[in-house]
């Protein structure tokens, strides 16, 4: 039981710092804009497709410095040249241009790459088991996502409240004249952020490609979970996606390492059904069945009872 | 054909629906009376999303053959081309209801759908219902690789024919070849949380518990469809229960996750599967599921048994080069029915349907293939192939990487009995 407890905490931090990469980006752009950025993940799967087809030729450290990069430079011009004219239209013409953006890319990588799962592996230099406990093997290259990723978290906190071109980009997103007043060119923070927080979707899908596969649909399924977790955390509020992050990644991994369901909780209160009670379903319904689905039960009961998330400030 | 529809329901909203019914009908058949016509055929199947991949390599092989083997040789039924409209139903049964009104609308009566139990199933309603509502105007169901037996057994339809084994006859064999295996003393199942997924873990458990009572099952896992980033925790819990095989029906980006984190958890036990090949999933295993990973198929892998089906393989790489034969039997399907087709002289369902009825056919691959008329299954020998490089004459993937047969069962062992009761349309 204690393995599979050290186990599961350790996938669940992979997983969330994993998702905090996404997310951080994510509710950047949503504390700039005022509107989720429905394509985010579309580049995070681009990400591991530039990635992927990069390392064909430079291998994977190649692909790793270089394909985030080259995502950052599209989600720049993304912005530059689709979202600031749309933005004169208002929210729903963004959120809608977003919205289009995930097909788009979507359909693009199906055009280019084509439909199959790329044989995308991690590289021969982190293909080792870092430690090994209880016969498991916990391998490098996990090791090395979430060294990444904290080493990515560490940079962010760093820039966004210690750096001098960070405390403009938090006043640019709060007080977007004064900050334009005082000689600052917004439009082109703005345009460095969105390029950033694309850059750090690319980044993740760069090194999840390998151990999550890369296939088109490797968006969809994590986007929606991004979604849950800038929710989750408070719309805009970067500590608040880093907690969410990783409560949902351990939340997910330890519902599933568990193996307590209805039937349990049913033998505690003394009652059973027979497999043909009608909702026989119900009544052997286990935790681990519905592991995926609890990030979304988390978030209605989040809206419910909280509604500005965990530590979203209050709209006035 | 708008015209004719529109007329339909015109009349049938008329006091008399049968003389509107007779009416509408022999318009239909006086506008399509022209003799060069193409067959048309729906491929309906996910096209787009997460398991688009599987569709388009059916899509991809369903079209060669027709090509192929007929419209390169002047045509089926004395010069009419076969034409295959492709049908994204998204791998959704509310997509698929709207597809098959499409299908309809297009006056196309054969459809071929493969890909998802539930879609099958549902594919399968719809058409009885149509059909019963619709006489002159059925639609017939080819499914060649749903396989939740239901589809043959209390759920059967006379409108539906299945041209892949179903899970219960796939896994007769496959606990078969287990239960020879005398190192296994354990074993986890896990699966996609749907119908299918239930089926395997089910009809595994009784048959191990009837071949092999003293393999223990020590873990029986689902998990929802699509829906899994990251399986490792998972495997976190194969691991640690201390199982000596697994048994997966997973497909596409499930199986392939899956097959991933075990193996690169380091878990060196055999991994049984239905669908752990091509589209990606054997190069992307490569080294590391070598000697481990192995599939339960109908026909046979390496090395192909006659010279005929090499060499639809080889043609068939040439034209696609990213593709793989990985379902020879959308090929069987597409020969029996056009085969029904030309016996009849007719492209009706209803004929076809009668002519496909206890049909025996000789693939390819040289096998003489059955269709049961009681239930409308195919019988044929089953195989479990093992994922390796060595002895692969035909890969998989361009990856050098591919399947060699290793056990094989003809066609008679493979028979169940089937609990269908089919109500026949009279005409």
């Amino acid at each position: 039981m204690l393995e599979v407890f050290i186990f599961a905490t350790l996938n669940g931090l992979v997983t969330g710092f994993l998702l905090f990469m996404l997310a951080s980006g994510l509710t950047l752009i949503f504390s700039m804009m005022g509107v989720l950025n429905f394509a985010h993940a579309s580049f995070y799967m681009l990400g591991a497709y530039f990635a992927y087809s990069l390392s064909l030729y430079f291998g994977f450290w190649g692909g790793l410095i270089f394909a985030p990069l080259i995502v950052g430079v599209l989600g720049a011009l993304v912005e530059r040249y689709g979202l600031r004219k749309v933005h004169a239209s208002g929210h729903v013409a963004e959120l809608v241009f977003t919205f289009g953006l995930a097909f788009l890319i979507e359909e693009a990588i199906q055009f280019f790459w084509g439909r199959d799962t790329k044989n995308y592996q991690t590289p021969d230099l982190l293909d080792f088991p870092l430690f090994t406990l209880f016969g498991q093997e916990f391998s490098a290259y996990r090791g090395f996502m979430m060294t990444i990723s904290i080493a990515i978290f560490i940079a962010l906190y760093y820039v966004l409240t210690k750096s001098r071109i960070g405390i403009i980009i938090q006043a640019a997103i709060t007080h977007p004249q004064t900050v334009s007043n005082l000689g600052h060119n917004v439009p082109l923070i703005f345009m460095g952020v969105f390029g950033m927080g694309t850059a750090l979707a690319g980044l993740a899908g760069v090194i999840a490609g390998p151990v999550l596969t890369t296939f088109p649909g490797m968006a969809a399924v994590l986007g929606s979970i991004v979604f849950v977790i800038v929710v989750i955390g408070g719309l805009g509020s970067l500590p608040g996606a880093f907690i969410a992050s990783l409560l949902i990644g351990l939340l997910q991994s330890y519902a599933i390492a568990s193996d307590v369901g209805m039937p349990d909780l049913l033998g505690l209160l003394g009652i059973s059904f027979d497999r043909s009670h009608p909702l026989n379903d119900l009544w052997t319904m286990n935790l681990p069945q519905i592991a995926p689905v609890l990030p979304y039960l988390l978030l209605v009961l989040v809206l419910i009872f909280r509604p500005t998330g965990l530590l979203g400030k209050r709209e006035e | 054909m708008k015209r004719s529809l529109l007329l339909t329901k015109i009349f049938g909203s008329c006091r008399k629906p049968l003389l509107a019914i007779s009416l509408g009908s022999a318009i239909i058949i006086s506008s399509t009376s022209s003799a060069q016509e193409p067959v048309r055929i729906a491929f309906m199947d996910p096209l787009s999303g997460t398991f688009a991949s599987i569709g388009n390599t059916g899509r991809t092989i369903l079209e060669f053959a027709a090509d192929y083997f007929y419209n390169s040789k002047g045509g089926i039924l004395g010069g009419r081309m076969i034409e295959v409209v492709s049908l994204d139903n998204k791998q959704s049964p509310n997509e698929t209801q709207l597809q098959f009104r499409r299908a309809v609308s297009e006056e196309i009566q054969i459809i071929f759908q493969g890909n998802s139990s539930a879609v099958a199933s549902t594919l399968s309603q719809t058409i009885s219902r149509h059909n019963r509502r619709n006489p002159g105007q059925e639609v017939l169901q080819i499914n060649y690789s749903a396989v939740d037996p239901i589809l043959t057994e209390d759920n059967c339809s006379f409108w539906h024919f299945r041209f892949d084994a179903h899970a219960n006859m796939k896994l007769n064999i496959l606990t078969d070849f287990i239960a020879a295996d005398p190192d296994i003393s354990s074993m986890y199942i896990i699966g996609q949380d749907y119908s299918f997924g239930q089926v395997v873990s089910d009809t595994t458990i009784k048959l191990i518990n009837e071949k092999r009572p003293d393999i223990e099952i020590v873990g029986n896992e689902f998990h929802p469809i699509g829906q899994v980033k990251d399986f490792t925790p998972y495997v976190t819990k194969i691991v640690s229960s201390g199982a000596d095989a697994v048994v997966t029906g997973n497909f596409g980006a499930d199986m392939v996750s899956l097959a991933r984190s075990i193996i690169d958890s380091g878990l060196d036990i055999p991994i049984y599967t239905f669908y752990a090949a091509y589209d990606g999933i054997t190069a992307t295993l490569g080294e590391g599921g070598k000697n481990k990973i192995r599939l339960i198929h109908n026909g046979v892998a390496n090395p192909l048994p006659t010279e005929t089906r090499k060499q639809f393989n080889r043609d068939f790489k040439i034209a696609h080069p990213n593709y793989d034969v990985t379902q020879p039997r959308i090929v069987n399907a597409l020969q029996m029915v056009v085969a029904a087709m030309e016996e009849t002289q007719s492209t009706d369902p209803y004929d076809v349907a009668l002519a496909l009825e206890d049909m025996r056919f000789t693939t390819m691959g040289g096998e003489e293939i059955w269709m049961r008329a009681q239930d409308h299954q195919i019988f044929q020998g089953l195989s479990v192939s093992v994922h390796t490089d060595e002895g692969v004459e035909f890969d998989a993937d361009n990856s050098g990487w591919g399947l060699v047969t290793e056990y094989q069962v003809p066609l008679e062992e493979t028979m169940v009995e089937s609990s269908c009761q089919m109500r026949r349309p009279s005409r």
